[in-house]
């Protein structure tokens, strides 16, 4: 007798069919995936689950949840939801209530199903100490966030624990730990789970079954072994391809001279203290020293907060050194005081997609944006320049008169490499290239950066914490801990041997692959 | 933005529409002349001749009102653009520069604050005597740091995206950046924001005349009518009436248009009325 069992769910708006005819069956103790890219309706199925929908939404089929069908009572459904099922949402921060210490927050869920428990208990089980439970949501980190999360939806000792992308807002290393901790909690507790998720590895690390969402369908439902190493649909097969990345044989070692060096490179911030007593000062880049060869592929790694994007952004020239140069081909500066006709040879793609071009202009004009870098062009030329950049990056140069909200995320990271590339610069700082990709389009993007490193002969440095991506397209790596460099060489040394602490933890959470 | 959508956008756009006309006409036609004054026909309730009645002088109130109403008008827009023009470029250099720029930018609207429109404009009317100039002036300045504030808020969230970093990498200066990028951004919060500042300065300019610091006679506004009946008020509510009711709906239609026209143009609000496709 399965403990949830969903048929034939239908959601839709208006004339649109969100999600059409899903079926399926949730035992209980198991630990069920709904894979899907955005879009593909995952999350209103679980919404549809817990009675959540909008209001607006329409919605037929069956839910029943232990052999009774879904109260259509709203008491009666808040009081199932607040009982028997907990739920984990993507991004904790906006989750909590910010004015409440996470204590308060716990006991709350407790008092509201009359559960009897402690506030320390939870905490514990969650893998945080008591004395986290006086903080209040901003004192702590993604991870703890998140944990907080899970100890209020494990209030009510629920039968199921509905985690819609609980982790992927997190970085590599704290996502694999709170993997492993909803794993060993279903275990303990004899919990159902249903985890929904784009990331294929994040699934199989965590699930036993799967069902594979597309264009609100089920396409494939069956053991995670199953549908992961031998998958019946075409779409399943590609789904499974765009995880496994490719890994470029050029990504390799260096071959020009020294394009770009820093020496003692130091960001201080400083912090506000008591009155006009100034506090400490944060340091957010320590003393980083490290150069970079022409036409090479060079890896920053480190967990969030490590200073990474901090040190980006002075290479770049968006923000001052507090101390240290940094020399680039010969002439040297300390962040913003970028020489002006140093600009065009450097330049950087942003790691949001959705946030990084102006929503009132058209891509045209976004893309000829940095031409004003260049000594003065005819508009012809200036045109020319516009559609080469656009056609370098896949997409046709009809496309330009449009505005960002009519691309997919996808098409604007390739339009974001469009601008990138538009004053042929030398040297390209890639923030999380695809980290806000869907799984499935990464691959390609990958490939394009490749592919235009190639054809234009350029230096990368790329900012990331995915391992397998660094592995795919990087010849080199630094990896980065609270603002120092820890560890350099090459990617399969320093994966196959870590020697720093911080590199071996980031080499365990890797996730396995899929076969 | 048909009307079934936002009906209360077209009803206050309509009305509004419709006294700025009868204002405008006031400039070329009015029923008759306003200076005219004929003791022997005043105090007359509506009629055939004279819609709206006749007042105390004899005057007739139709084509006072159509007159105030365009002062009123006059004296309100000047002031949005007085405020708008300093205010909105002070909000935006205080949001693109930041440091000291910021300080200053704040400060100054802090300290213009701290002085109500109506303080104000009896410094200047003490300094320069009273007149419709001076209420503009007065009205105006009071309006700066509105608009300062409005045109900071709105930037600031706007700062924090890529693409004003990737303007920067494109070397545009903080100037260019407020005037490429953050200003056609905030557009929609500073015209809601200037229709309300619209209504909020006829109200204003109403106050100043009813204690005649405003509009001088011969000429008229609707709250000079207001000062000028209200001594008749027991005898003659009439008069005092109809220059309120004028006020009240003018005042009324624009922060209906207001409203409505911040629900069409705020992407957020029209983002909750479409589903919730997000999965």
């Amino acid at each position: 007798m399965p403990l949830l069992e969903v048929t034939g769910l239908t959601v839709g708006f208006g004339e649109v069919e969100s999600v059409g005819d899903v079926s399926f069956a949730i035992d209980s103790g198991e630990r069920f995936g709904l894979i899907g890219e955005s879009g593909s309706g995952k999350t209103l199925t679980a919404l549809a689950v817990t009675g959540l929908l909008p209001e607006n939404a329409r919605r037929s089929g069956l839910i029943a949840f232990d052999d009774a069908p879904l109260p259509e009572n709203e008491r009666a459904l808040a009081r199932l939801r607040g009982k028997r099922i907990g739920m984990v949402f993507q991004e904790p921060m906006t989750a909590l209530n910010p004015l409440m210490r996470v204590g308060a927050q716990i006991a709350e869920a407790l008092a509201l199903t009359d559960t009897p428990g402690d506030v320390g208990a939870l905490l514990e089980e969650v893998g945080l100490e008591p004395r986290h439970a006086g903080r209040y949501p901003h004192q702590l980190s993604g991870g703890q966030r998140q944990r907080v999360m899970i100890a209020m939806a494990l209030a009510s000792q629920p039968d199921l624990l509905i985690a819609d992308e609980p982790t992927s807002a997190l970085d590599l290393v704290t996502q694999a730990k709170v993997l492993d901790l909803i794993a060993e909690l279903c275990t303990r507790r004899g919990m159902a789970l249903l985890f929904i998720s784009h990331d294929l590895k994040a699934v199989a690390r965590l699930c036993e079954r799967v069902a594979v969402m597309h264009r609100g369908q089920i396409v494939e439902t069956g053991a995670t072994g199953e549908i992961l190493g031998a998958p019946r649909e075409d779409y399943t097969r590609k789904l499974v391809a765009a995880s496994q990345l490719h890994l470029y044989a050029d990504a390799g070692p260096p071959a020009g001279p020294v394009l770009l060096e820093t020496e003692g490179l130091t960001r201080r911030y400083r912090q506000p203290g008591t009155w006009f007593l100034a506090g400490k000062p944060l340091t957010a880049v320590d003393a980083v020293t490290f150069s970079i060869h022409r036409g090479e592929s060079v890896a920053l790694v480190g967990p969030s907060g490590s200073g990474k994007t901090t040190l980006a952004r002075m290479l770049v020239g968006l923000d001052k050194a507090s101390d240290g140069r940094i020399h680039f081909e010969g002439e040297t500066y300390t962040g913003a005081d970028l020489p002006a006709h140093l600009r065009r040879d450097l330049s950087l793609v942003f790691q949001d997609p959705f946030g990084s071009f102006d929503p009132r202009l058209t891509v045209a004009a976004s893309l000829a944006e940095p031409l004003r870098l260049l000594p003065a062009m005819s508009a012809a030329e200036r045109d020319q320049r516009v559609n080469d950049a656009i056609e370098a990056v896949g997409l046709p140069a009809a496309m330009l008169t449009r505005y960002p909200h009519e691309f997919s995320g996808g098409q604007r990271q390739r339009l974001a490499i469009a601008r990138a590339l538009v004053t042929r610069p030398k040297f390209i700082v890639l923030d999380e290239p695809v980290s806000a990709l869907d799984v499935s389009i990464r691959g390609e993007i990958l490939a394009l950066l490749m592919q235009v490193r190639r054809d234009y002969g350029l230096t990368y440095l790329i900012i990331s914490h995915d391992l397998d991506m660094v592995r795919a397209i990087a010849g080199r790596v630094l990896v980065m801990q609270a603002g120092r460099i820890v560890e350099e060489g090459t990617p399969e040394a320093v994966f196959a041997a870590p020697k720093h602490a911080l590199t071996r933890e980031l080499v365990a959470a890797r996730m396995p692959d899929l076969d | 933005m048909t009307f079934s959508r936002h009906p209360s956008l077209w009803i206050g756009l309509g009305a509004t529409g419709v006294f700025a006309l009868l204002a405008l006409v006031s400039l070329v036609w009015t029923p008759y002349p306003i200076a005219e004054i004929d003791i022997a026909r005043r105090f007359q309730g509506p009629s055939a001749a004279h819609w709206l009645g006749t007042d105390f002088f004899g005057r007739d109130m139709a084509s006072l009102v159509m007159s105030g109403a365009l002062t009123s008008f006059v004296v309100a827009a000047l002031a949005v653009a007085i405020g708008a023009g300093i205010g909105i470029p002070l909000g935006l250099a205080a949001a693109s520069y930041g440091g000291p720029m910021e300080w200053l930018a704040l400060r100054l609207s802090d300290f213009i604050f701290a002085f109500p429109a109506l303080i104000v404009a009896i410094l200047i009317t003490a300094l320069f005597g009273p007149g419709a100039i001076n209420a503009i002036v007065a009205i105006g300045i009071f309006n700066i740091p509105v608009f300062a504030r409005v045109a900071r808020g709105g930037s600031l969230t706007i700062m924090s995206l890529d693409f004003i970093d990737a303007a920067r990498l494109a070397g545009l200066g903080s100037w260019a950046i407020a005037w490429r990028h953050l200003l056609p951004n905030i557009l929609a919060l500073i015209i809601v924001q200037a229709t309300i500042q619209l209504s909020l300065g006829i109200l204003a300019e109403a106050g100043l005349s009813y204690i005649g610091l405003g509009t001088q006679p011969p000429a008229t506004s609707l709250g000079l009518m207001l000062k000028d009946a209200q001594s008749l008020f027991m005898l003659h509510p009439f008069l005092s009436l109809v220059p309120g009711v004028a006020i009240v709906v003018i005042v009324i239609a624009l922060n209906l248009a207001g409203d409505g026209l911040r629900d069409a143009l705020d992407p957020r609000l029209r983002r909750q009325g479409a589903p919730h496709a997000a999965a």
